[in-house]
């Protein structure tokens, strides 16, 4: 049974896209046939972060409006088998979505076989945000520990759980609450929000912490999926995320602040 | 280096409970009815209010306190005046 799944937070720059990426090329990588699109119609983002951008022929909005097929907007992945990408406009905005022609590129995507259909949100809480999480079976909310990540998270769940289509027809999105940017280091130093904070004030499960890390710039800078980099530590939270929404139960890494070098080990290295 | 930074370790600011606090209250104001169902006019509505009142009597900053009341057929907007202890 196919599933939408969207990755959504409200407030920009936290990590949606860069989480939409790892995530589709995980689930991707397990061998389930994903989709991901970009809802950031007029600042399209995915295509860069996943080094697709040279591949943009026809894109999410050509597609709803008829002027080009599915097929011919899809970009097929050349490093992981199963995953492909379609990309947002780059030159309209967020008028050109509308309910039926989105239901319509979801449905054909089903119709095709795919089993996960990730939908990389923008920020806010206008067109291009709520048609990302209108048809959503699940949602990734991502949070920084920071004051308006998380207010701006529990804003979009408000969302979420009233004007989803699920919940207009009396059901529940599934919500899982995903953080990015930990530094165990600043929790225990008291400056930084801990992920029982925000899990306490959000009320939602937790199915992930990404510690912050420079392999997330590498990897954009370089346009592969952080989740790509075996020995970045983001890149292995990324796929335990993924291996927790699949139904394993993986404990959580990289939440703990490295061991305090004793005087001696800081004097002589 | 090392030296100074063991004594200096006391200083925890600890504003991460401060950022929790204020979340949590804030949230919880989010999201109940008082936020959710009060039309937008009513904070404007109390200060004017009190600005006519003031031509006649002092009152303090909280002496009107203004809400909206749902009912069944029809909402009841709720004034409060309290006027200051005579002497």
């Amino acid at each position: 049974m196919s599933k939408v799944i969207v990755v959504t937070s409200g407030k920009g720059g936290v990590g949606k896209t860069t989480s939409s990426a790892a995530f589709a090329a995980g689930l991707a990588s397990k061998g389930y046939k994903t989709a991901v699109i970009d809802f950031d119609v007029g600042l399209r983002n995915l295509d860069l972060i996943m080094g697709v951008e040279r591949r943009v022929v026809y894109d999410f909005v050509n597609v709803i409006n008829g002027e080009s097929t599915l097929k011919q907007a899809l970009i097929k992945d050349k490093r992981v088998d199963n995953l492909y990408i379609l990309p947002a406009s780059q030159t309209r905005d967020k008028d050109a979505l509308n309910k039926e022609g989105v239901e319509s590129v979801i449905n054909e995507l089903k119709a095709d076989g795919f089993d996960y259909i990730v939908c990389d949100s923008p920020a806010g809480i206008e067109k291009g945000a709520f048609m990302a999480l209108y048809f959503a079976d699940e949602a990734i909310v991502v949070t920084n520990p920071e004051v308006s990540s998380v207010r701006d998270s529990d804003r979009i769940l408000g969302i979420l759980q009233s004007r989803s289509k699920v919940a207009e027809e009396g059901g529940t999105v599934k919500e899982h609450l995903l953080i990015t940017r930990y530094s165990p280091e600043r929790v225990e130093g008291g400056d930084m929000l801990s992920k029982e904070d925000i899990q306490e004030i959000l009320s939602i499960p937790l199915i992930g912490v990404i510690p912050e890390s420079g392999t997330v710039l590498q990897a954009s800078n370089s346009g592969n999926p952080v989740i790509m980099d075996k020995e970045s530590k983001a890149g292995q939270a990324y796929m335990d995320v993924v291996s927790r929404f699949l139904g394993e139960n993986i404990p959580l890494r990289f939440v703990e602040a490295e061991e305090k070098k004793g005087f001696f080990k800081k004097l002589f290295g | 280096m090392g030296l100074f930074s063991f004594f200096k370790k006391e200083k925890k600011k600890n504003t991460a409970n401060l950022a929790k606090e204020r979340l949590q209250i804030l949230i919880a104001h989010e999201h109940s009815d008082a936020s959710l169902s009060a039309p937008d006019y009513l904070p404007k509505l109390q200060k004017e209010l009190i600005s006519v009142i003031r031509k006649y009597v002092k009152v303090s900053d909280d002496a009107v306190n203004v809400k909206v009341e749902k009912g069944d057929n029809f909402d009841v907007l709720e004034l409060n005046i309290t006027l200051p202890e005579s002497n």
